[in-house]
């Protein structure tokens, strides 16, 4: 499973990966988190406000910190 | 009910004697630390769930195409509800035009946006009474408004931003509509994360503020920016240009100028320039703006907050 974090490098921005991180520990999923800080790359996803979360090439969420529990949801959803 | 508390604790608990300098210090640090904090507390929240019907990617949309004015008005009115930290400068910014924007009332947005927020209100509606927080919003406002509509009358002004910009192309997303759950728990973790990040500058300037209080100021600054030295103001932005804060933490600064006796405009034109101009804003709008629309930007911006200075000086 591919997870990506959304971002330029704001503080926001890695507290989503290390919640992200903390999610897949949780979840037990077999995934790697990924930083993406390439302007052009972000805006493809449509994603203005940072920090950005893309699980498996969708957005799941923007603008905001979901919580560990919410990615975590997501994650055992991708995995079915 | 606050008042009270303020002078149990101050007469009562720390057994101070009434009417002395220290006991009226103490006394307004307590009564005004609850007040703010409650004020902050209650207007960041609901400001943040308003937020959340506003992200940028759904404003992009709401100013599309907008005709110039009548979209430089709209955009400072949503640069006042829509988040947004300094590190999503550059993708607004590209958004927006991708999105068919006007870049001068993109430029209102991005001015508008740092500048004016409600922290900055409840703060001078607490500390300094409701004229001047809506002086300053208003004001604010007009600067933000006019600097983009004449920015984006600039000829060839497209010309002068980036290249890169014009290439990049937006996905479109869609995301479920957040319910009135996700709305509330995003405003609660929102108001902890602002409450964090401001309360010590908070009570620094309200710690100023209660010293100011209890012991009479001597006007020291009044002697040389005071209303007759006509260079005032325009040393005033001068001197906040390299400075960098958000509106927090240019309270306890402009808590202690206004006391010592620096007048209404200057501190407000004082204010605006820290927030609106600053080496790590421009820094960031260097990535979407050549130098030439970046020193226009900077000279527009200055000259209006002086204005705004001399303005307020000649009439209050």
């Amino acid at each position: 499973m591919e997870i990506k974090v959304l971002g330029p490098g704001c503080r926001n921005c890695e507290k989503l990966e290390a919640d992200a991180k903390q999610a897949v520990k949780e979840a037990g999923a077999d995934s790697t988190v990924t930083k993406v800080t390439d302007m052009a790359e972000i805006m493809r996803y449509g994603v203005l406000s940072t920090p950005g979360l893309v699980i498996n090439g969708k957005v799941k969420s923007y603008g905001r910190l979901p919580s560990v529990k919410e990615i975590r949801a997501w994650i055992e959803d991708e995995k079915g | 009910m606050i008042k009270e508390f303020a002078d149990w604790l101050t007469y009562n608990i720390f057994e101070m004697q009434e009417g002395t300098h220290i006991a009226d210090a103490v006394n307004f640090f307590v009564y005004d630390t609850i007040k703010i904090f409650l004020m902050l507390t209650v207007i960041i929240f609901a400001v943040s769930v308003i937020r959340s019907f506003f992200p940028p990617e759904k404003v992009k949309k709401i100013l599309a195409n907008k005709a110039e004015f009548a979209g430089n008005i709209m955009a400072a009115l949503l640069g006042i509800v829509t988040p947004f930290c300094s590190c999503s400068a550059v993708p607004v910014f590209i958004g927006f035009l991708e999105a068919g924007v006007p870049l001068g009332v993109t430029l209102t947005f991005l001015i508008a946006s740092p500048m004016i927020n409600e922290v900055a209100l409840v703060l001078l509606w607490g500390l300094f009474g409701a004229k001047i927080a809506l002086l300053y919003i208003g004001t604010g406002m007009f600067v933000a408004i006019l600097g983009g509509f004449i920015l984006g009358r600039i000829p060839a002004v497209e010309g002068m931003v980036e290249d890169y910009v014009w290439e990049i192309r937006m996905g479109e997303v869609v995301l479920p509509e957040l319910t009135w759950r996700d709305r509330i728990d995003q405003a609660k973790l929102h108001t902890q994360d602002i409450l964090k990040r401001v309360s010590l500058y908070v009570l620094i300037g309200i710690g100023v503020g209660a010293l100011i209080h209890g012991y009479a100021p001597v006007d020291f600054v009044a002697k040389y920016a005071g209303r007759d030295n006509p260079l005032a103001v325009p040393l005033a932005v001068l001197i906040a240009i390299p400075l960098y804060s958000n509106a927090a933490g240019t309270i306890p600064i402009v808590q202690a100028l206004m006391a010592k006796g620096m007048p209404l405009g200057t501190v407000l034109a004082f204010m605006m320039a820290i927030t609106a101009i600053s080496f790590p804003e421009m820094v960031i709008l260097r990535k979407v703006l050549k130098v030439k629309l970046l020193a226009i930007f900077a000279a527009i911006l200055t000259i209006a907050i002086i204005a705004v200075g001399y303005l307020f000086n000649a009439i209050i």
